[in-house]
């Protein structure tokens, strides 16, 4: 039976699941002109659930409703940035949907739902509640790729989304009957991850159990955009509107660094040594696929998507690592993944208007010359991404070396240093057409005026600069949450 | 006491550059004026410094140390010895030159010119003095960005080209030094210069950390055969940049070598010195020739910087040959010592040859030799400075530049006078060709019809290189000062060459 404490524990995932049933009713009920207050209301949902999960997080890790779902540190941290960057996803959106007629509830219910699946996903105690999280999240995602179902992209790439998803799913459902399997052969059969942990010691069927797991890796895999699972996300993030690009970019990697980690630590975290090849693998060919096929994007979407794919190499690299160093490493590298990836795509936000998706790089033309200040803040994002000191993407790039020369995966990490250097092309190339480059004759860019857009933007790129100066804050949170 | 004076000298550039911006494009005026203020006030700061530093003792001193990230125990280190010192006063006293040399030059966004340039001068003031590895990465790293800035914005028509690839083949030298840090950090558990230093290690483990420490300083300095970024940043780069580059940016590459190579892996160092010292005599012999059959001018000056950094390096690797071989520590303690002198001579001498091109570039806009001749007719006092420098470009005694290149050549005839009989090649080789350069652009008859229209060098411009003449001048006939601010530094890097590690 569900006590009133479990109900507790749930707290914030309960509110926002009424917030956001509230605002669908709200919205069918609203006259249109009061449409627009749907986006402060909804802000506002989204930072009371930051409150929530801060205020009522208990000093130790508790479970609820019978170990189905784990509030920890890892929980709490992943929640506070995926509500966060979404919060700022929203703020962002606002004068692209308005401009574009998509300003309504679907988008901001839709968008909340995907964050309770985050939340539950990252909390997962259990291959059950993992399964729903990820399915409450991706269906959500795949609803909002076509909300702009007018146009001729999306539709294209949320039925590709759709598929691709739908076939990864299976695969990790797939994965998950074994692992169940495996764990009923020689003892009780379970889902609970906490159990799970130590199947391999008793299992008569080791062999169904690895199968198993590497049933449950390609799902991770599909969902983190590692090669070879990465052929969704080029297309989905073109095809997307940006905002919702920019939440698949965001919240949505650290939702697949939460899933990685339970399923990967809480519970085959006693395969390690096999799991390890299996994401170095992966990680060596998103970094190559990502950074050599980004460098020949004209579109800046598509170039963002190849960088996304090679990010995630790196992210692996500490998850490859296996070990609270690691992953507090990876947290770490998904957090300020996230944060850029709000950045670079916010910037291509404030830049569009109706009638003109900054899109192309070529669209950058001699930005300097129009908006230093846009061109700036672009420009610590692209070097943050690039990995450049002093900016923050750079200690995020160097935690994960760290973590793998610590595990003894030396050669992974001069592969991931090699491969930041390609990198680094595609990058300068952004900067080099912003500030080299002058504007093209009549050239339609210019900045949006909102400027609650414009304020938030400044703050989420100079964060990349202020973290990069000073991160052992951040790093220090990451680490305690992983018990270091 | 005010202890906090080398996070002054970092910061105040770096911070500095924020009221330049700010004073955006409408009021360029405001921005040059506030530049040049913040330029100066570093410079006396770095004065103080020079007060402040006690040349007798050994240790690094003015420490300054802030626990930076906890859970890594890295710290915000700081400190300097007299090397540094040095540095970072010939750095200051540059970006003073390089902003007032960009005055009215400098048309197009002035105020991101100046604060480029400032935050430039902030971050190669905190190489200088970092004591912290990771500190020092970063900010070595950090600068790439404001020159990428530098050279793509305000550089010559293949700018872009030349940007690029500086930048690339920089990031690609550092990131190896990335790792070998990380490595030394598993051993040792902090990134502490010092401590590092006193860690043991292998031959193998050495020689791994050696290359690819070597990697990431030669590139900078830049060594043969990994100089070919250096003409081409040089010929493209405005003339700030060229001065910036050439005086100061490439010492941070033999800086690095002296602060991470000598202490941290000397074993690795005095095995692999013959490659070192064989790549520096083909630097100095070899470039020499490249130098001589160039047309542009400012390429003509690459080419010679690269060769006359190839003594700086001739002159840090000599020493472990003395020492390691012959245990001979007073001329290696003289072959030290020169390349010391060299590393700010070079400063001087090549950032003032830098600027004379400009002068004559933002007369004529071209850089090639054979527009030119004849220049002594109509700007006689420019002719003055111009073959002066030259002068010290090919080491006349009596100029900054006869001072280290006749230590280094000396100290290596005690070790090897094969060794010294090519280094000596330069005497000829670099008289050769900056003579050669002279005489076309200066002597002769006027041919181009342009060049008569050429108007004497302005105020500004006889400031900046009247400056940079008195350094010249100063450095050569009396060398002591510096000489004893680095002795007792020189003195401790020599004796760790001694120290084995194995």
């Amino acid at each position: 039976m569900p006590t009133f404490n479990d109900i507790l524990i749930l707290l914030p995932e309960f509110y926002l699941v009424g917030a956001a049933c509230v605002l669908l009713l709200a919205d069918a009920f609203m006259r249109p002109a009061q449409r627009p207050w749907l986006h402060w209301i909804s802000i506002a949902v989204l930072l009371v659930a930051i409150y929530l999960v801060i205020a009522g997080q208990p000093p130790q890790a508790v479970t609820a409703f019978g170990s189905m779902f784990v509030r920890d540190d890892v929980a709490e941290i992943l929640k506070v940035f995926a509500l966060g960057t979404t919060a700022m996803v929203f703020v962002y959106a606002r004068p692209y949907l308005i401009d574009r007629k998509l300003l309504g509830g679907e988008f901001y219910t839709l968008m909340i739902f995907a964050v309770i699946g985050i939340m539950l996903l990252v909390s997962a105690g259990n291959l059950v509640t993992v399964y729903l999280g990820l399915e409450l999240l991706s269906l959500s995602s795949y609803a909002l790729v076509a909300l702009n179902r007018d146009a001729k992209l999306p539709p294209e790439a949320a039925i590709k989304y759709f598929v691709l998803g739908a076939l990864a799913s299976g695969m990790l459902l797939y994965g998950m009957s074994m692992v169940y399997g495996a764990s009923g052969m020689g003892g009780t059969p379970s889902l609970d991850l906490a159990q799970l942990h130590n199947v391999m010691s008793y299992t008569t069927a080791p062999t169904l159990l690895l199968f198993g797991l590497i049933f449950m890796i390609v799902g991770i895999g599909f969902k983190l955009g590692a090669a070879p699972f990465h052929m969704w996300i080029p297309d989905v993030y073109q095809g997307a509107p940006t905002p919702v690009t920019t939440f698949i970019a965001s919240g949505s990697k650290l939702a697949a660094f939460g899933m990685a980690y339970r399923l990967l630590d809480a519970g085959m975290g006693d395969l390690s040594q096999h799991w390890q090849l299996m994401l170095a693998v992966l990680a060596v060919a998103s970094l190559a696929i990502g950074n050599l096929v980004a460098i020949v994007q004209t579109n800046l979407k598509r170039m963002l998507a190849y960088s996304t794919i090679s990010h995630m190499g790196y992210l692996l690299l500490g998850l490859a690592a296996a070990g609270p160093e690691g992953y507090a490493a990876a947290m770490f590298y998904a957090i300020c993944y996230a944060l850029m990836g709000v950045a670079a795509f916010g910037v291509m936000l404030a830049l569009s208007r109706a009638g003109f998706e900054c899109e192309e790089i070529a669209d950058l033309k001699g930005l300097n010359q129009k908006s230093p200040w846009m061109a700036f803040l672009m420009l610590l994002a692209m070097f943050s991404l690039a990995g450049v000191p002093p900016l923050f993407g750079f200690w995020a790039k160097v935690l994960v070396l760290e973590a793998a020369i610590h595990a003894d995966m030396l050669w992974l990490a001069i592969v991931g240093i090699v491969f930041a250097i390609i990198g680094l092309y595609y990058y300068l190339y952004v900067v080099k057409v912003m500030y080299f480059d002058k504007p093209v004759e009549g050239s339609a860019l210019q900045v949006q005026s909102d400027r609650p857009l414009r304020v938030v933007l400044s703050l989420n790129a100079l964060s990349l600069l202020v973290l990069g100066l000073y991160w052992g804050p951040l790093l220090g949170w990451c680490r305690r949450a992983f018990g270091l | 006491m005010f202890n906090h004076l080398l996070s002054l000298l970092i910061w105040l550039p770096v911070v500095g550059a924020i009221p330049v911006l700010l004073a955006g494009s409408a009021r360029p005026n405001l921005a040059r004026w506030l530049s040049l203020l913040v330029a100066v006030l570093a410079f006396v700061a770095s004065l103080f410094l020079l007060v402040q530093y006690n040349p007798g003792g050994a240790a690094m001193q003015l420490v300054e140390s802030h626990l930076w990230i906890a859970s890594w125990g890295v710290h915000y280190g700081l400190a300097v010895d007299g090397i540094s010192v040095a540095l970072i006063v010939m750095t200051t006293f540059v970006g003073i030159l390089v902003i007032a040399g960009a005055w009215e030059v400098i048309q197009d966004k002035p105020h991101q010119y100046m604060a480029a340039m400032l935050i430039l001068e902030g971050l190669l003031i905190g190489v200088f003095c970092a004591t912290d590895a990771l500190l020092f990465y970063a900010l070595f790293e950090a600068i790439l960005i404001p020159m990428f800035i530098l050279i793509g914005i305000w550089g010559g028509p293949r700018r872009v080209y030349a940007t690029l690839k500086f930048f690339i083949y920089t990031f690609f030298g550092s990131v190896f030094m990335l790792i070998a840090l990380l490595y030394l950090y598993q051993k040792a558990g902090t990134f502490d210069i010092a401590t590092l230093a006193a860690l043991p290690l292998t031959m193998k483990e050495q020689s791994w950390v050696f290359f690819a420490f070597l990697i990431a300083f030669a590139i900078k300095v830049p060594m043969v055969p990994v100089h070919t970024w250096l003409p081409d940043a040089h010929v493209e780069a405005p003339t700030g940049g060229s001065v910036v580059l050439a005086a100061v940016m490439l010492k941070v590459g033999t800086y690095g070598m002296l602060r991470f190579i000598l202490p941290i892996v000397p074993d690795a160092g005095a095995h692999f010195a013959w490659l070192i010292i064989v790549l520096s005599l083909i630097a100095i012999v070899y470039i020499g020739y490249v130098a001589l059959v160039q047309e542009d001018m400012k390429k003509l000056v690459a080419y010679s910087s690269v060769a006359h950094m190839g003594f700086v390096t001739l002159g840090i690797f000599i020493a472990f040959m003395l020492v390691r071989e012959q245990g001979n520590t007073d001329m290696a303690l003289l072959g030290m010592q020169g390349a010391m002198i060299q590393m700010i001579s070079h400063g001087f001498v090549s950032g003032a040859m830098f600027t004379c091109i400009g002068v004559m570039y933002d007369r004529l806009h071209t850089r090639q030799i054979k527009d030119y001749g004849g220049l002594i007719n109509v700007m006689p006092w420019f002719g003055f400075f111009y073959v002066l420098f030259a002068m010290a470009n090919c080491g006349l005694p009596g100029t900054s530049g006869f001072v280290g290149e006749f230590m280094v050549i000396l100290s290596s005839f005690s070790a090897n006078p094969w060794i010294a009989l090519f280094a000596a090649f330069t005497l000829i080789i670099g008289a050769g060709y900056t003579l050669w350069l002279v005489k076309r652009v200066l002597w002769g008859e006027i041919t181009n019809p342009h060049v008569a229209e050429m108007k004497e060098i302005n105020a500004r411009e006889t400031f900046v290189l009247g400056a940079f003449a008195a350094a010249v001048l100063a450095l050569g006939i009396w060398p002591q000062p510096l000489v004893h601010l680095m002795d007792g530094s020189v003195a401790q890097l020599v004796q760790q060459l001694a120290i084995h590690k194995i």
